[in-house]
Protein backbone atom coordinates (compact mmCIF):
# COMPACT_ATOMS: atom_id res chain seq x y z
CA UNK A 1 0.00 0.00 0.00
CA UNK A 2 2.70 2.68 0.94
CA UNK A 3 4.80 1.93 -2.40
CA UNK A 4 1.23 2.22 -3.87
CA UNK A 5 0.77 5.76 -2.29
CA UNK A 6 3.89 7.19 -3.11
CA UNK A 7 3.68 6.43 -7.08
CA UNK A 8 0.20 8.12 -6.75
CA UNK A 9 1.71 10.99 -5.47
CA UNK A 10 4.39 11.21 -7.92
CA UNK A 11 1.03 10.94 -10.24
CA UNK A 12 -0.74 13.44 -9.01
CA UNK A 13 1.60 16.46 -8.82
CA UNK A 14 2.56 15.39 -12.24
CA UNK A 15 -0.90 15.61 -13.89
CA UNK A 16 -1.72 18.36 -11.70
CA UNK A 17 1.53 20.34 -12.42
CA UNK A 18 1.99 20.66 -8.65
CA UNK A 19 5.85 21.69 -9.33
CA UNK A 20 6.30 23.23 -6.06
CA UNK A 21 5.31 20.02 -3.94
CA UNK A 22 7.27 16.98 -3.64
CA UNK A 23 6.34 13.37 -2.71
CA UNK A 24 6.89 13.83 0.94
CA UNK A 25 5.36 16.82 1.44
CA UNK A 26 1.92 15.50 0.73
CA UNK A 27 0.21 13.97 3.42
CA UNK A 28 -1.45 10.95 2.09
CA UNK A 29 -4.85 11.25 4.89
CA UNK A 30 -5.22 15.01 4.35
CA UNK A 31 -8.01 15.74 2.34
CA UNK A 32 -7.63 16.58 -1.32
CA UNK A 33 -9.76 19.31 -2.00
CA UNK A 34 -10.45 23.01 -0.38
CA UNK A 35 -8.49 22.01 2.69
CA UNK A 36 -4.85 19.85 2.09
CA UNK A 37 -3.66 20.29 -1.24
CA UNK A 38 -6.79 22.77 -2.39
CA UNK A 39 -7.61 21.22 -5.79
CA UNK A 40 -10.57 22.90 -7.36
CA UNK A 41 -13.10 20.65 -9.36
CA UNK A 42 -10.67 21.14 -13.30
CA UNK A 43 -8.44 19.19 -10.72
CA UNK A 44 -11.01 16.70 -9.88
CA UNK A 45 -11.92 15.45 -13.21
CA UNK A 46 -8.07 15.22 -13.90
CA UNK A 47 -7.79 12.94 -10.99
CA UNK A 48 -10.85 11.08 -12.63
CA UNK A 49 -8.84 10.83 -15.82
CA UNK A 50 -5.98 9.85 -13.99
CA UNK A 51 -7.53 6.96 -12.55
CA UNK A 52 -8.82 5.69 -15.86
CA UNK A 53 -5.70 6.17 -17.89
CA UNK A 54 -3.12 4.79 -15.11
CA UNK A 55 -5.35 2.46 -13.67
CA UNK A 56 -8.56 1.23 -16.15
CA UNK A 57 -10.46 2.72 -13.08
CA UNK A 58 -13.87 4.26 -14.05
CA UNK A 59 -16.18 6.60 -11.17
CA UNK A 60 -19.58 4.89 -11.18
CA UNK A 61 -21.38 7.72 -9.33
CA UNK A 62 -20.62 11.19 -7.58
CA UNK A 63 -21.13 9.64 -4.54
CA UNK A 64 -18.47 7.06 -5.33
CA UNK A 65 -16.53 10.27 -6.51
CA UNK A 66 -16.42 11.88 -3.06
CA UNK A 67 -15.32 9.21 -1.29
CA UNK A 68 -12.42 7.86 -3.31
CA UNK A 69 -11.22 11.04 -3.96
CA UNK A 70 -10.94 12.36 -0.40
CA UNK A 71 -7.41 12.07 -0.19
CA UNK A 72 -4.57 10.08 -1.21
CA UNK A 73 -4.95 7.34 0.43
CA UNK A 74 -8.79 6.40 -0.52
CA UNK A 75 -7.69 6.73 -3.94
CA UNK A 76 -5.04 3.81 -3.24
CA UNK A 77 -7.60 1.87 -1.38
CA UNK A 78 -9.97 1.89 -4.23
CA UNK A 79 -7.30 1.16 -7.01
CA UNK A 80 -6.20 -1.71 -4.44
CA UNK A 81 -9.67 -2.79 -3.74
CA UNK A 82 -10.32 -3.42 -7.58
CA UNK A 83 -7.16 -5.06 -7.80
CA UNK A 84 -5.51 -2.86 -10.10
CA UNK A 85 -2.30 -1.42 -8.16
CA UNK B 1 -13.10 60.25 -28.59
CA UNK B 2 -11.25 61.03 -25.30
CA UNK B 3 -8.37 62.72 -25.32
CA UNK B 4 -7.63 62.85 -21.76
CA UNK B 5 -6.83 59.23 -20.92
CA UNK B 6 -3.15 58.56 -20.26
CA UNK B 7 -1.00 55.55 -20.77
CA UNK B 8 -0.39 55.21 -16.55
CA UNK B 9 2.16 52.24 -17.70
CA UNK B 10 3.28 49.91 -19.84
CA UNK B 11 5.15 46.05 -19.85
CA UNK B 12 6.65 44.15 -22.87
CA UNK B 13 7.53 40.71 -22.83
CA UNK B 14 9.81 39.65 -25.72
CA UNK B 15 12.89 37.69 -26.69
CA UNK B 16 13.55 36.61 -22.93
CA UNK B 17 13.56 40.06 -21.69
CA UNK B 18 10.90 42.53 -19.72
CA UNK B 19 10.75 46.17 -20.26
CA UNK B 20 8.50 47.71 -17.51
CA UNK B 21 7.87 51.37 -18.00
CA UNK B 22 10.81 52.13 -21.05
CA UNK B 23 13.43 50.29 -18.51
CA UNK B 24 14.63 47.23 -18.43
CA UNK B 25 13.39 45.35 -15.68
CA UNK B 26 15.04 41.78 -16.87
CA UNK B 27 17.19 39.70 -19.66
CA UNK B 28 16.52 35.87 -19.12
CA UNK B 29 18.31 32.96 -20.48
CA UNK B 30 15.59 30.49 -21.09
CA UNK B 31 14.69 30.24 -24.89
CA UNK B 32 11.42 28.19 -24.62
CA UNK B 33 8.52 30.49 -23.46
CA UNK B 34 7.26 28.24 -20.68
CA UNK B 35 11.28 28.26 -19.05
CA UNK B 36 11.55 31.70 -19.67
CA UNK B 37 8.07 31.94 -17.76
CA UNK B 38 9.10 30.05 -14.84
CA UNK B 39 12.39 31.56 -14.96
CA UNK B 40 11.08 35.30 -14.31
CA UNK B 41 8.08 33.78 -12.40
CA UNK B 42 10.49 32.65 -9.61
CA UNK B 43 13.31 36.22 -10.52
CA UNK B 44 10.16 38.26 -9.20
CA UNK B 45 9.63 35.48 -5.79
CA UNK B 46 5.87 35.24 -7.33
CA UNK B 47 3.66 32.63 -4.95
CA UNK B 48 0.56 31.95 -6.86
CA UNK B 49 0.84 28.66 -7.35
CA UNK B 50 -2.18 28.53 -10.09
CA UNK B 51 0.32 29.90 -12.21
CA UNK B 52 2.07 26.20 -12.19
CA UNK B 53 -1.68 25.16 -13.77
CA UNK B 54 -1.75 28.00 -16.81
CA UNK B 55 -1.49 27.94 -20.25
CA UNK B 56 1.60 29.50 -21.74
CA UNK B 57 -0.71 32.56 -23.01
CA UNK B 58 -2.61 32.89 -19.67
CA UNK B 59 1.46 32.56 -17.68
CA UNK B 60 2.30 35.57 -20.49
CA UNK B 61 -0.40 37.53 -19.54
CA UNK B 62 -0.43 37.02 -16.17
CA UNK B 63 3.24 37.90 -15.76
CA UNK B 64 2.99 41.13 -17.39
CA UNK B 65 0.01 42.30 -15.51
CA UNK B 66 1.76 41.06 -12.07
CA UNK B 67 4.91 43.39 -12.63
CA UNK B 68 2.82 46.66 -13.69
CA UNK B 69 0.35 46.60 -11.30
CA UNK B 70 1.74 45.40 -7.83
CA UNK B 71 2.79 49.04 -7.14
CA UNK B 72 -0.41 50.13 -8.63
CA UNK B 73 -2.92 49.40 -5.85
CA UNK B 74 -5.48 49.94 -8.56
CA UNK B 75 -8.35 48.58 -5.81
CA UNK B 76 -7.96 51.33 -3.73
CA UNK B 77 -8.27 54.08 -6.34
CA UNK B 78 -11.22 52.22 -8.42
CA UNK B 79 -13.97 50.08 -7.55
CA UNK B 80 -13.21 46.40 -9.16
CA UNK B 81 -16.47 47.14 -11.79
CA UNK B 82 -14.80 50.14 -13.22
CA UNK B 83 -11.35 48.00 -14.21
CA UNK B 84 -11.98 46.63 -17.74
CA UNK B 85 -9.75 44.49 -19.53
CA UNK B 86 -9.51 44.54 -23.05
CA UNK B 87 -6.71 41.93 -24.83
CA UNK B 88 -5.95 41.40 -28.45
CA UNK B 89 -3.35 38.53 -30.31
CA UNK B 90 -3.43 36.75 -33.20
CA UNK B 91 -3.01 32.96 -32.60
CA UNK B 92 -6.27 32.83 -30.26
CA UNK B 93 -5.27 29.64 -27.62
CA UNK B 94 -3.40 28.09 -30.18
CA UNK B 95 -1.01 26.29 -27.82
CA UNK B 96 -3.45 24.80 -25.89
CA UNK B 97 -6.13 23.91 -28.64
CA UNK B 98 -2.92 21.88 -30.65
CA UNK B 99 -2.30 20.36 -27.07
CA UNK B 100 -5.92 19.14 -26.48
CA UNK B 101 -6.17 18.01 -30.29
CA UNK B 102 -2.83 15.71 -29.45
CA UNK B 103 -4.81 14.57 -26.53
CA UNK B 104 -8.15 13.41 -28.61
CA UNK B 105 -6.32 12.08 -31.93
CA UNK B 106 -5.61 8.66 -30.85
CA UNK B 107 -9.17 6.53 -30.72
CA UNK B 108 -7.19 4.30 -28.63
CA UNK B 109 -5.49 6.48 -26.29
CA UNK B 110 -8.64 9.16 -25.83
CA UNK B 111 -7.98 10.90 -22.91
CA UNK B 112 -8.46 14.55 -23.09
CA UNK B 113 -7.12 16.69 -20.31
CA UNK B 114 -9.52 18.66 -18.55
CA UNK B 115 -6.96 21.25 -17.52
CA UNK B 116 -5.83 21.81 -21.26
CA UNK B 117 -8.93 21.79 -21.91
CA UNK B 118 -10.06 24.86 -19.67
CA UNK B 119 -7.41 27.07 -21.31
CA UNK B 120 -9.13 26.85 -24.75
CA UNK B 121 -10.09 30.01 -25.19
CA UNK B 122 -8.13 32.92 -25.59
CA UNK B 123 -10.26 34.89 -23.23
CA UNK B 124 -9.56 32.91 -20.18
CA UNK B 125 -6.20 34.86 -19.68
CA UNK B 126 -8.77 37.87 -18.81
CA UNK B 127 -10.28 35.87 -16.23
CA UNK B 128 -7.23 34.44 -14.47
CA UNK B 129 -6.32 38.34 -14.45
CA UNK B 130 -9.38 39.40 -13.36
CA UNK B 131 -9.37 36.74 -10.23
CA UNK B 132 -6.02 37.29 -9.16
CA UNK B 133 -6.84 41.45 -9.03
CA UNK B 134 -10.58 41.86 -8.40
CA UNK B 135 -11.62 43.77 -11.84
CA UNK B 136 -15.14 42.89 -12.66
CA UNK B 137 -15.48 45.87 -15.53
CA UNK B 138 -16.02 45.41 -19.13
CA UNK B 139 -13.77 42.72 -20.71
CA UNK B 140 -13.47 41.22 -24.52
CA UNK B 141 -10.76 39.50 -26.10
CA UNK B 142 -10.69 40.25 -29.60
CA UNK B 143 -8.42 38.75 -32.45
CA UNK B 144 -6.73 40.42 -34.86
CA UNK B 145 -4.33 39.21 -37.61
CA UNK B 146 -2.00 41.69 -35.91
CA UNK B 147 -0.95 44.54 -33.68
CA UNK B 148 -3.57 47.29 -34.35
CA UNK B 149 -2.75 50.38 -31.85
CA UNK B 150 -5.73 52.15 -33.79
CA UNK B 151 -8.38 49.23 -33.15
CA UNK B 152 -7.28 49.59 -28.86
CA UNK B 153 -7.16 53.14 -29.25
CA UNK B 154 -10.87 52.93 -30.72
CA UNK B 155 -12.08 50.71 -28.50
CA UNK B 156 -10.28 51.50 -25.05
CA UNK B 157 -11.10 55.16 -25.81
CA UNK B 158 -14.61 54.82 -26.45
CA UNK B 159 -15.14 52.45 -22.87
CA UNK B 160 -13.17 55.53 -21.10
CA UNK B 161 -14.88 58.18 -22.49
CA UNK B 162 -18.62 56.81 -21.80
CA UNK B 163 -17.71 56.09 -18.63
CA UNK B 164 -18.31 52.46 -19.04
CA UNK B 165 -14.61 52.01 -17.00
CA UNK B 166 -12.69 54.66 -16.01
CA UNK B 167 -9.46 52.28 -16.06
CA UNK B 168 -8.18 49.91 -18.28
CA UNK B 169 -5.65 46.85 -18.83
CA UNK B 170 -5.20 46.60 -22.48
CA UNK B 171 -2.64 45.34 -25.01
CA UNK B 172 -1.31 42.40 -27.18
CA UNK B 173 -0.61 38.98 -25.73
CA UNK B 174 0.46 36.61 -28.71
CA UNK B 175 1.23 32.81 -27.83
CA UNK B 176 2.65 30.73 -31.33
CA UNK B 177 4.73 27.86 -30.79
CA UNK B 178 8.02 29.50 -29.61
CA UNK B 179 6.94 32.72 -30.50
CA UNK B 180 5.79 35.15 -27.43
CA UNK B 181 4.96 39.14 -27.28
CA UNK B 182 3.80 39.83 -24.74
CA UNK B 183 2.79 44.41 -24.70
CA UNK B 184 0.22 45.54 -22.21
CA UNK B 185 -0.58 49.30 -21.33
CA UNK B 186 -2.74 50.38 -18.31
CA UNK B 187 -4.97 53.14 -19.24
CA UNK B 188 -6.00 56.06 -16.37
CA UNK B 189 -7.90 59.18 -16.96
CA UNK B 190 -5.98 62.48 -16.87
CA UNK B 191 -6.02 63.88 -13.59
CA UNK B 192 -3.52 67.52 -12.18
CA UNK B 193 -1.17 64.51 -10.58
CA UNK B 194 0.14 63.02 -13.83
CA UNK B 195 -1.13 65.27 -16.31
CA UNK B 196 1.93 65.68 -19.15
CA UNK B 197 3.14 61.77 -18.97
CA UNK B 198 2.33 59.47 -21.98
CA UNK B 199 -1.00 60.17 -23.72
CA UNK B 200 -3.20 57.51 -24.43
CA UNK B 201 -3.18 58.12 -28.66
CA UNK B 202 -2.54 55.65 -31.18
CA UNK B 203 1.48 56.92 -31.92
CA UNK B 204 2.19 56.05 -28.29
CA UNK B 205 0.77 52.55 -28.30
CA UNK B 206 2.90 52.05 -31.44
CA UNK B 207 6.07 53.82 -30.37
CA UNK B 208 5.83 51.84 -26.89
CA UNK B 209 4.97 48.59 -28.78
CA UNK B 210 7.84 48.74 -31.37
CA UNK B 211 10.00 49.53 -27.94
CA UNK B 212 13.12 46.76 -28.16
CA UNK B 213 12.04 45.10 -31.40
Amino acid sequence: MEQLIAKLKNEIIEVLNLTEMTPESIDENAPLFVEGLGLDSIDALELIVLLEKKYGLKLSTADEGKTVLKSVRSMAEFIRANNKG
Amino acid sequence: MDNRSIISSYCIIRNKQVNLNGSLFYSGHEEQPAGFFLELYKHCSMNYPKFHKMDTLCRLGFLASELMLSRKKLNERYRGEDIGLILYNAAASMESDKAHQKSISSRDSYFPSPSVFVYTLANIVIGEICIRNKFFGESTFFIEKKFNPSLIHQYVGDLMARDTVQCCLTGWLEMDGDHYDGVLYLIEKSTPDNHGIVIFEPEKLSQIYLQGT
